[in-house]
């Protein structure tokens, strides 16, 4: 019935949990009180009138991080496999992973000689 | 290794017994342990927000709640119970859908994540060969829906909690995944129920913690981290923030998000303890136990009490391991952002990478300790 044993599960189980915020929010649709002014829509800004929106360029810093962050999680993602299969595949996994996770450190020093990893 | 109770072997077997299909009879199955889940991770909720206002009162010399139901157990129902009723504010300036779209996306991925939680050798939702992976890989999600949350409520606050939450969870998403890594490589699987069959040898002494002290220590950093528990609750930092992502939220929406964020401190402990903390296997093994009293372990009541051994040692250990969070909470100071980037990315990462590549060597020379 299913290529993947097991995985009917992961669909069963995603269907059940869509049901914990459907249910939570409808719920609240139906019990909660509604109304008031344009007055309580406004957004919150410690109490005074808000000035300008929200929606504006912000700190490249954030951009920086998540350069970073999309290399070494690539890594990782290449890393399990070789993790689980390493007790089959002993010393020279070893050093090719050694080799591999060099070069991404040097990555990584780069990064943080270059100022990429500096919150400032 | 026996192989402990089975309910959805049993059940499947009596209704083939009426003639019904093996199929059809998994299909009628498969509600059960999900909605059971989902029920116990709810109520672990409540009792998590019931411990942490205890706790911190107890922390602080205070009494907390005290007259919802007996020691105020019922006063996390009730706080449940007047979110439903509050209204639901929605900002004018804000974009409705992804307004809606945030909490749902940061409570679900969370809940899912129970699916590979085992608490005992058959009593989880399905065994399933990604097992840890598919965890990794849904706790990434989280991040987009605080994203979703920042920006669409169109707030300051709001939109500078949520980048503070993105670039958070993407800095310490790397060490915990490799110290993940280094426990996936001990048990040559990613599946959790093998990582804690292959620490349930010999009782206390063969759990993970002694083989991967660092990786213990990078992992529950990381995971306090992820569920932006204090000393790192920086996107919702209230002498900064107001609240962070949540500012504009209220009513159920609010209660979306502060399920979530319990839902994944739980399920953090949980993981914590099936990784490094011998998930259901007691600290003396239990066939060593059923020896010593001359019992036979493949008797039924042995395998009852066993299983339900299996799932209170799991529940212990992850409380246990609550317990310390909440306790961290209220010890320590709050990090700075550059103190909390620092700390993953020149710290954390450099020694998590190193923490893979010594259990690797020692792998290599020690094969039969490290798992084989």
């Amino acid at each position: 019935m299913f290529v993947l044993n097991g995985y009917e599960y992961l669909l069963g189980f995603l269907l059940t949990c869509s049901l914990v915020p459907i249910l939570a929010l409808s719920a609240s649709k139906l019990l909660r009180p509604s109304g008031g002014g344009p007055e309580r829509r406004t957004t919150y800004e410690s109490g005074m009138e808000p000035i300008g929106g929200a929606w504006i360029q912000f700190n490249i810093r954030y951009y920086m991080f998540a350069l970073v962050f999309v290399v070494f999680d690539v890594e990782t993602v290449f890393l399990y496999p070789w993790a689980v299969a390493f007790s089959q595949l002993g010393l020279l996994a070893f050093i090719e992973a050694l080799v591999f996770i060099a070069i991404l450190v040097i990555a990584l020093v780069y990064a943080w000689r270059k100022g990429a990893l500096e919150w400032s | 290794m026996n192989s402990g109770i089975d309910l959805q072997g049993t059940f499947i077997q009596s209704l083939s017994d009426f003639g019904i299909s093996a199929e059809l009879a998994k299909v009628f199955w498969m509600p059960f342990p999900m909605l059971l889940m989902i029920i116990g991770a709810t109520v672990g909720v409540l009792v998590n927000v019931w411990l942490e206002r205890k706790i911190s009162a107890a922390a602080q010399q205070r009494i907390g709640p005290e007259y919802a139901g007996p020691l105020g157990v019922l006063q996390p129902v009730a706080d449940g119970l007047k979110l439903v009723f509050k209204e639901d504010i929605q900002p004018a300036k804000s974009d409705p859908i992804l307004f809606t779209m945030g909490p749902v996306l940061v409570v679900m991925p969370v809940f899912l994540s129970y699916l590979i939680v085992p608490f005992g050798q058959n009593l989880v939702i399905t065994n399933i060969n990604t097992g840890v992976f598919l965890w990794i890989a849904l706790s990434s999600i989280v991040p987009i829906g605080l994203l979703m949350a920042g920006y669409s409520s169109n707030n300051k606050y709001s939109l500078l909690g949520g980048l503070r939450a993105a670039a958070q969870s993407i800095s310490y998403e790397i060490p915990l995944a490799l110290s993940v890594l280094a426990i996936v490589m001990m048990s040559n699987s990613l599946n959790t129920i093998d990582i804690v069959n292959q620490q349930a040898d010999y009782g206390i002494l063969s759990w993970n913690i002694w083989r991967q002290p660092v990786g213990f220590v990078i992992f529950w950093i990381a995971a306090l981290a992820e569920c932006e528990r204090l000393p790192f609750d920086l996107p919702e930092a209230e002498e900064e923030l107001v609240a962070g992502y949540q500012t504009e939220y209220s009513g159920m929406k609010f209660a979306l998000f502060f399920v979530g964020s319990y839902v994944n401190l739980v399920l953090s402990a949980l993981l914590v303890a099936i990784l490094y903390l011998g998930g259901w296997s007691s600290p003396i093994p239990i066939d060593m136990l059923s020896n010593l009293l001359g019992v036979d372990p493949s008797t039924s009541w042995v395998q009852v009490v066993d299983a339900s051994l299996g799932i209170s040692m799991t529940l212990l250990k992850a409380y246990f391991l609550v317990f310390i969070a909440i306790l961290t909470r209220w010890t320590v100071p709050r990090v700075r952002i550059d103190q909390l980037l620092n700390l993953g990315w020149k710290f954390l990462l450099p020694i998590s990478l190193a923490n893979l590549l010594i259990t690797a060597a020692l792998k290599l020379a020690f094969p039969t300790a490290f798992g084989g």
